[in-house]
């Protein structure tokens, strides 16, 4: 994984830009089109900062139509095209390549239609995904995948990746909370899939395009699934003295019929910077925290806490204490919530994003706990235990290019262990640049080219979001087969 | 219409892929499926072959505390459900009992062909389809390759999302051999309120406005009086009146404070009538096993629509057609019988339902019907398109279920 390849630029793309740059600002608006290079720079990279690549250059258009002219004319002249929301993507998914355009969804990003009864909102996808709970909180509704990126975050990126968040564990990911969508292919043909209503006609195409990574076309308009928000919630936390302890209570929780809305776990180093972030009140004594939340009226959240109370007890946990008070809840989720952020404070990190079998927790926390140490690294760990979704974060100081390499293969190592214990490379983050070489970890020839022939239905000519998801090699072979 | 000479029953997933490259090799047609429950369907096949799942069954592995079960593809789905049943979990979706619209003879259905037909019943509206549990799939594709997408963890966006796209896709892009699904817990009470004697319009208003609230309804059901009259619950069949219910199901402490404060959100609505824990779950039963539909000959069609837009879309209709409608997901699904008719009364249905966002599916229709109209909802050519092109990309010889859900597909 060190040093991860780029795709080779086309030279006669790089040749004509001048050409396309002019041919572009023909199409849009001319302050739609970024073909400066103090613009462009704006542009280079995405949140896996380690990676830089001046795009040919930057669009930004207003409207599907926008959208389809553009996708159209780079489709005739065999322009590359990537895809970005807000470039908050940790897996370099939105990085572009030097001979491509980069299309940004940020100025659609408009609320085109409300429905509360029959519970949906159809959104422009560059609005942020905070944007959308916002726009339907006042009738107490909300938008339910939550990444910790939600305040910059775009739907659309949102929808290229197949977003999670803490609270994904009650209401499902992306996939599951999107009903209908727009979405513009590279030829420049308009195609709605789904809409209002569930379980459109058809196959599955939402299924397909939602974590697509931006490859299938573009989506400029979605239906949202949108609910009506509980009548209150309040975490907990819960200390133990071991990640053995901690796993058992989580699966003991889930066992006996609980289902909270979250249960997010942190070990001891993350404890620290997170408490040290958002003074949150998390113990520092203990080996691994537990933040669990419920939901409900005021007797039920009591009730569902009391019980999840019982069953931590049999668990001898070192600490046991309940939010009073809904300033002490925003704190306990602050810390949380920007633990990525206070981490960054001390330190470079790469933020790692596999999922395990929840009861292979004490061994992977053991395995990634001896890997860092092998390369002299701390780790710490963040993971949404409800689903086995872990993120460690590799500490390493970026401007040391030896420590840089030992942290790619540290982290290379982590996600080759989840996927060894039963689990997977990524589990909301995607898998971009940053883990394409690892896919054939995970999968093998022919589960990849039935991957690839999907990717090809969608966009015969490999020309969006290229040099992602698939380890080159496979990309190259494949295109080479489909060629004959 | 069928020329079958054999139904075949691989015993392994390696026995499965030579049958289907075979097949691929010599461009055979053949009938994917497992019981057949469901056979009567999409449009009619004409296949020289039958490749059922029946023979790769059992749970191969199941984790209460992880949420998470599979088992090969030919498991009867009552095998899983009583699996669950004893550790108190459950399917999420409910898998609505499809076949018992045209099979009343009660072949028990399989998990393969419960996730195939993408079969969720009412509990869908709160808790997703059943492609919104499908977390992993080995199959067998057109070329007779194995296939192996997602895994057995919940998260997970490494790769495409082939797995969940199997679902609803009927056996026509690849041999679902084992499947791997999300689970959830058993609520420990059910309870249920009944509205009477709304029209439907008052119906859809009452779900709406049930689903709007905090308390996390679990089905919204409305059924016309004659289709009230045919549930087995008497206490229910016999009020005589249309009835619309609504579902709470959790622990017993919230189910009694939620289903008061749902007492107070329909008192605009009338008269409430209230399901006990045991009576609830006759009723759900009863729903889920589609006991409301008449055993005639009446074509049963399937149509979808934004839960507010349910009552008005039958309106439309009634003033073309006689038929009877019974409403599920708060409105937004409707099971309509239609009079019988050589096209099943596809044409005059879909040009008045085409003023809407809606799409209809013939679910019970004679073979000749079904041969001649679009079974499935009929997309634009752009759509049309893209599904031509993935049918090619898992099964480039068109020999898995050919023309089952669109003619040439």
């Amino acid at each position: 994984m060190t040093a991860i390849e780029t795709l080779a630029p086309k030279p006669e793309i790089l040749g004509s830009r001048d050409s396309f740059v002019a041919a572009l600002k023909k199409l849009l608006p001319a302050r739609a089109v970024v073909a400066d290079e103090a613009g462009r720079r704006a542009f280079e990279t995405d949140a896996l900062t380690a990676y830089k690549c001046m795009p040919l250059a930057v669009v930004l258009p207003t409207s599907t139509e926008e959208v389809s002219a553009v996708l159209r004319f780079c489709h005739l002249s065999k322009i590359r095209v990537v895809p970005r929301g807000a470039g908050t993507s940790l897996a370099g998914g939105a990085l572009p390549s030097e001979d491509a355009v980069v299309l940004c969804l940020s100025r659609m990003n408009r609320v085109l239609e409300v429905n509360f009864d029959s519970r949906y909102i159809r959104v422009e996808t560059g609005i942020t995904n905070l944007g959308v709970s916002n726009a339907v909180a006042p009738a107490k509704f909300f938008y339910a995948p939550d990444p910790s990126s939600q305040l910059a975050c775009t739907i659309g990126g949102n929808i290229g990746m197949n977003s999670g968040g803490a609270h994904c564990l009650k209401y499902g990911v992306t996939v599951n909370n999107v009903l209908g969508l727009k979405m513009v292919l590279m030829n420049g043909d308009i195609v709605e899939i789904g809409g209002p209503h569930l379980d459109a006609a058809g196959y599955d195409f939402l299924s397909l395009v939602i974590g697509s990574e931006g490859q299938f076309g573009i989506v400029t308009e979605a239906t949202l699934r949108i609910l009506r928000q509980a009548e209150g919630a309040r975490p907990m936390m819960i200390g133990f003295d071991s990640a053995e302890t901690a796993g058992a209570c989580v699966s003991a929780i889930i066992g006996r019929g609980i289902l909270p809305v979250a249960i997010e776990y942190m070990d001891r180093p993350a404890i620290k910077v997170c408490e040290a972030f958002a003074h949150a009140g998390y113990p520092l004594d203990v080996e691994a925290l537990l933040i669990v939340e419920v939901e409900g009226s005021e007797e039920e959240i009591a009730s569902l806490l009391e019980q999840i109370a019982e069953i931590a007890a049999e668990f001898s946990p070192q600490t046991l204490k309940v939010s009073q008070s809904a300033a002490e809840s925003a704190a306990i989720w602050k810390g949380r919530k920007s633990a990525f952020g206070a981490i960054g404070r001390i330190s470079d990190y790469y933020c790692m994003d596999g999922t395990i079998p929840l009861a292979k927790l004490p061994e992977a926390l053991r395995g990634i706990a001896d890997i860092g140490q092998h390369y002299g690294l701390t780790v710490a760990n963040i993971f949404h235990a409800g689903d086995g979704n872990l993120h460690p974060l590799i500490l390493y100081n970026a401007n040391d290019a030896e420590e840089k390499r030992r942290a790619e293969l540290c982290g290379e190592k982590i996600l080759k262990l989840c996927v060894a214990l039963g689990g997977c490379l990524t589990g909301e983050h995607g898998v971009g640049i940053e883990k394409r070489e690892l896919m054939s970890v995970q999968f093998n020839e022919v589960d990849l080219a039935q991957q690839m022939r999907i990717k090809s239905v969608f966009d015969p000519e490999w020309l969006l979001n290229p040099g992602k998801v698939f380890p080159l090699k496979a990309q190259e072979a494949f295109l080479i087969r489909a060629a004959r | 219409m069928q020329h079958v000479s054999e139904t075949v029953f691989p015993a392994s997933e390696a026995e499965v892929s030579d049958i289907i490259a075979d097949a691929a090799a010599r461009s055979l047609p053949l009938e994917i499926c497992g019981n057949r429950s469901k056979a009567a369907i999409g449009r009619p096949l004409q296949v020289s072959g039958r490749l059922s799942s029946r023979s790769l069954s059992g749970v191969t592995l199941y984790e209460p505390n992880e949420l998470v079960i599979a088992a090969k593809s030919g498991t009867p789905l009552a095998e899983i459900e009583r699996l669950l049943d004893s550790n108190r979990q459950q399917l999420p979706f409910e898998p609505c009992a499809l076949e018992r619209a045209v099979n009343p003879d009660g072949r028990e259905p399989t998990l393969g062909g419960a996730v195939a037909a993408n079969a969720s019943g009412s509990r869908r509206i709160l808790q997703g389809a059943a492609r919104d549990h499908v977390i992993g799939v080995r199959a067998v594709n057109g070329a007779g390759e194995v296939i192996k997408a997602g895994g057995r963890v919940m998260k997970n966006v490494t790769g495409y999302d082939v797995a969940r796209a199997m679902a609803g896709s009927w056996g026509t892009l690849a041999f679902m051999s084992e499947i791997t699904l999300k689970v959830l817990p058993k609520a420990e009470e059910t309870r249920t309120l009944i509205c009477l004697n709304l029209t439907d319009e008052g119906a859809v208003s009452a779900m709406c406005r049930a689903m709007g609230s905090a308390y996390e309804v679990s089905g919204a059901v409305h059924l016309q009086r004659p289709f009230a009259e045919r549930l087995t619950l008497a206490d229910v069949a016999s009020l005589g009146q249309s009835v619309t219910a609504l579902r709470v199901e959790n622990f017993s402490s919230s189910v009694d404070y939620r289903i008061g404060k749902l007492h107070q959100e329909l008192r605009p609505f009338g008269a409430i009538y209230e399901l006990d824990d045991e009576r609830s779950r006759a009723f759900w039963a009863d729903i889920r096993k589609m006991q409301f539909l008449s055993d005639g000959e009446w074509p049963l069609w399937r149509i979808t629509t934004a839960p507010d837009q349910g009552a008005r879309l039958v309106s439309a209709l009634l003033g073309q057609m006689d038929c009877r409608a019974a409403y599920d997901w708060s409105g937004g699904l409707i099971w309509l019988e239609v009079p019988p008719a050589s096209d099943a009364n596809a044409t005059l249905l879909r040009r008045v339902i085409a003023e809407f966002h809606a799409d209809a599916m013939l679910i019970r229709g004679s073979a000749a019907a079904r041969a001649s109209v679009d079974v499935f909802h009929p997309l634009a050519e752009v759509n049309m398109t893209l599904i031509r092109r993935l049918k090619e990309a898992f099964d480039p010889q068109r020999i898995l279920n050919p023309g089952r859900m669109y003619a040439g597909i």
